[in-house]
């Protein structure tokens, strides 16, 4: 067990840090959530300047440590996120990378590299979020397109996107996971409506998306037709590994920030407060050291994000919510002014244990695939 | 980085519990459970031939020279089989009680307001002046109170970590049970692990031992004092509650003296009040925040 750097560890994390320490101060402020346009130029320009520094494929071609002290570092200097590219960088990419043909993957992967492009997600829909299995919206094959009818849900930065990565049923008689195919659909095509919805911290950040006989080349299929389900599970395991390492070090800084504004406002004489915030010290270090634990065994089996990734979003996503809840005790009255950050941040913590799989799915998933309980709900 | 175990750690590990599951099995566990608390010097021996006490002493003093990453491995070990006895006062006292290195000495710890083992004991770390014994909740730790002494007080970090260590082995034991018992079990037509209300107390369980695996491990490589006091408290939790959840699983059969899962709480419960964890633990990591710039 070694928590220390390789020399080659070391030395990236020494270049990175330099390199941030130089570009970081000239970097504007980016711009707020009612602001997608703003947030996407902003984002995409990010990403422009990791690329021309070199850092663009981190989270690809990278080793998981690599890519965990580039998002320890990132975080720790206060660099933006990956925001509206997220999908692109984190989804569509590794999927394309990894299941796309030569002409596909020269298509689409320099342009999210670059940050020409922003990509959305089209998986979930009204009736099948948690239940992705579920996906009702329909393709049928007409000469070299596809064409597709249906609508999707939580769509994030869907407004601001060039491209969707798609799951539709191509075939509905056959078995639930069979039968769904993954395309990649441009934003602009004609029958697709974006409807922005407001979320309860007040943002547009994700919308509803309808289909309405939108032609889709059929050279823009990702995998066989009807093997959409395989090639999905590549990106969902992926989501589940490593998505949420620069958040717990966000949450590690909040948390030290927390404690002095404690101390500066007399609260920190309440023990129970205090002893509450000493609790959330040990969840969010141990969460540290479960990402750490959870990079080397993905290193160790050539990458591939295990299980341990629900594990590690089960815990994280209530931590997060504790984490804001106690914000609010600590603020007193202000925790309920809207202007307060931590505020906000409270109200969008509660995404956290329904995105991405709701905690109740992760526990089945936990349950069923890690301790081999037998399956049913 | 390269934080997953070694292959001597690994190997370390499958010894010991071998080890254990040949001297310590579930008959043998069940036969002490069922009469008085005794300890069993003929096994205490063997575990110091072992070096299971000796193990952090440099090999010049007698000891294996390994470090605190191999202690944790070996008392995770340990609370996972519910081995009895003054182990960690034992392991504490090698090197500067004679006898204790070899398991010929058993030795016993004055810990705040409570002392394990201490008629058992050859010698006693701390002063037990007055000390009266109780009815132990756990039968298979005999416990004295020393009147006037303080409850929950500092501790040695090393003790601290290993009380976690230990913890850790119940936490995963309980959960393995769990498990095991929700396979086996049929309610209404099919194994109650199918069940999603168990297979989430499961599923909670195994993600307590997990993050609690984590902060141990990673306290034992740092020796931080914040890491320890993580470590600790993530560990008692993930025992305190995965004993009692496990003896939901296994529902009334769980509440009898028959179900092994008692005796794993009971224990968990005892290790819980040794100095250092609860309060202490979160008052000195609510300190560390402030302690930067």
């Amino acid at each position: 067990m070694d928590l220390s750097d390789t020399p080659e560890e070391e030395e990236f994390r020494a270049r990175l840090r330099e390199w941030l320490a130089k570009v970081l101060p000239t970097l504007p402020a980016r711009p707020s959530p009612d602001d997608w346009p703003g947030r996407r130029a902003y984002d995409l320009g990010w990403q422009r300047t990791l690329h021309d520094a070199g850092y663009a494929d981190v989270h690809w071609g990278a080793s998981p440590t690599t890519r965990l002290i580039f998002l320890e570092e990132t975080e720790r200097a206060g660099a933006p996120y990956v925001g509206a590219n997220f999908v692109g960088l984190l989804h569509a990419g590794p999927t394309i990378a990894a299941e796309g043909t030569p002409a596909q993957r020269a298509r689409w992967l320099p342009h999210i590299l670059r940050g020409d492009e922003v990509w959305c997600q089209g998986f979930s829909e009204p009736d099948a979020g948690s239940d992705l299995a579920a996906l009702r919206t329909r393709a049928w094959r007409d000469g070299d397109d596809y064409v597709v009818s249906g609508s999707k849900i939580w769509t994030s930065h869907a407004e601001v996107a060039d491209w969707c990565e798609l799951l539709v049923r191509t075939d509905p008689r056959a078995p639930r996971h069979r039968g769904i195919t993954w395309l990649a659909m441009p934003m602009d095509a004609d029958g697709v409506t974006v409807r922005p919805l407001r979320t309860l911290a007040g943002s547009a950040e994700f919308a509803e998306v309808f289909l309405d006989e939108v032609r889709v080349p059929a050279a823009n299929r990702v995998g066989e037709e009807n093997d959409g389900w395989r090639v999905t599970l590549v990106t969902l395991s992926f989501e589940r590994g490593t998505a949420f390492v620069g958040e717990v070090v966000a949450c590690r800084r909040v948390l030290g920030e927390l404690a002095r504004a404690a101390r500066d406002n007399g609260r920190w004489d309440d023990p129970v407060l205090r002893r509450r915030i000493g609790r959330l010290a040990a969840e969010f270090r141990a969460l540290w050291r479960l990402t750490q634990w959870n990079v080397s065994e993905a290193e160790a089996s050539g990458g591939v994000p295990g299980a341990g990734g629900s594990v590690f979003k089960l815990r994280y996503s209530h931590a997060r919510q504790e984490l804001y809840d106690t914000a609010a005790d600590v603020l007193g009255p202000d925790g309920l002014d809207l202007d307060r950050p931590w505020v906000l941040d409270r109200l969008s913590s509660l995404s956290y244990t329904i995105a991405a799989g709701t905690s109740q799915i992760q526990r089945d998933i936990v349950a069923e695939r890690v301790l081999g309980l037998p399956k049913g709900r | 980085m390269r934080f997953r175990l070694t292959e001597d750690q690994q190997a370390l590990r499958t010894w010991v519990r071998r080890l254990l599951e040949r001297r310590w099995d579930a008959g043998a566990l069940r036969a002490a459970a069922a009469g008085p608390a005794r300890l069993d010097r003929e096994l205490w021996r063997e575990l110091g031939a072992a070096g299971l006490f000796a193990l952090r002493l440099p090999e010049t003093e007698g000891g294996a020279g390994l470090g605190l990453p191999e202690a944790v491995l070996v008392f995770e070990e340990t609370g996972r089989a519910l081995l009895p006895g003054p182990l960690l006062a034992t392991h504490l006292a090698a090197g500067t009680v004679p006898g204790a290195a070899t398991g010929r000495t058993v030795v016993a710890g004055v810990d705040g307001p409570l002392v394990e083992w201490l008629d058992a004991a050859d010698a006693v770390l701390g002063d037990p002046t007055g000390a009266v014994p109780l009815r132990s909740a756990d039968p298979l730790t005999p416990l004295h109170r020393v009147p006037g002494a303080a409850g929950g007080g500092t501790a040695e970090p090393v003790a601290v970590l290993l009380t976690a260590a230990e913890q850790l082995g119940t936490a995963a034991r309980a959960c393995e049970m769990a498990v095991q018992h929700a396979r086996a079990r049929e309610q209404f037509g099919r194994p109650i692990g199918a069940f999603q209300a168990v297979k989430h107390l499961c599923a909670d369980m195994l993600v307590r031992a997990e993050t609690a695996r984590a902060a141990v491990y990673a306290a034992a490589v740092t020796a931080a004092p914040a890491d320890v006091a993580a470590a600790r408290l993530l560990a008692d939790e993930a025992a305190l509650r995965g004993t009692r959840d496990c003896l939901q699983v296994h529902g009334g059969m769980g509440f009898t003296w028959e179900a092994e899962v008692h005796l794993h709480l009971k224990r968990a419960w005892v290790r819980a009040r040794r100095g250092g964890g609860g309060a202490v633990a979160e008052e000195a990591l609510a300190a560390d925040l402030l302690s930067g710039p």
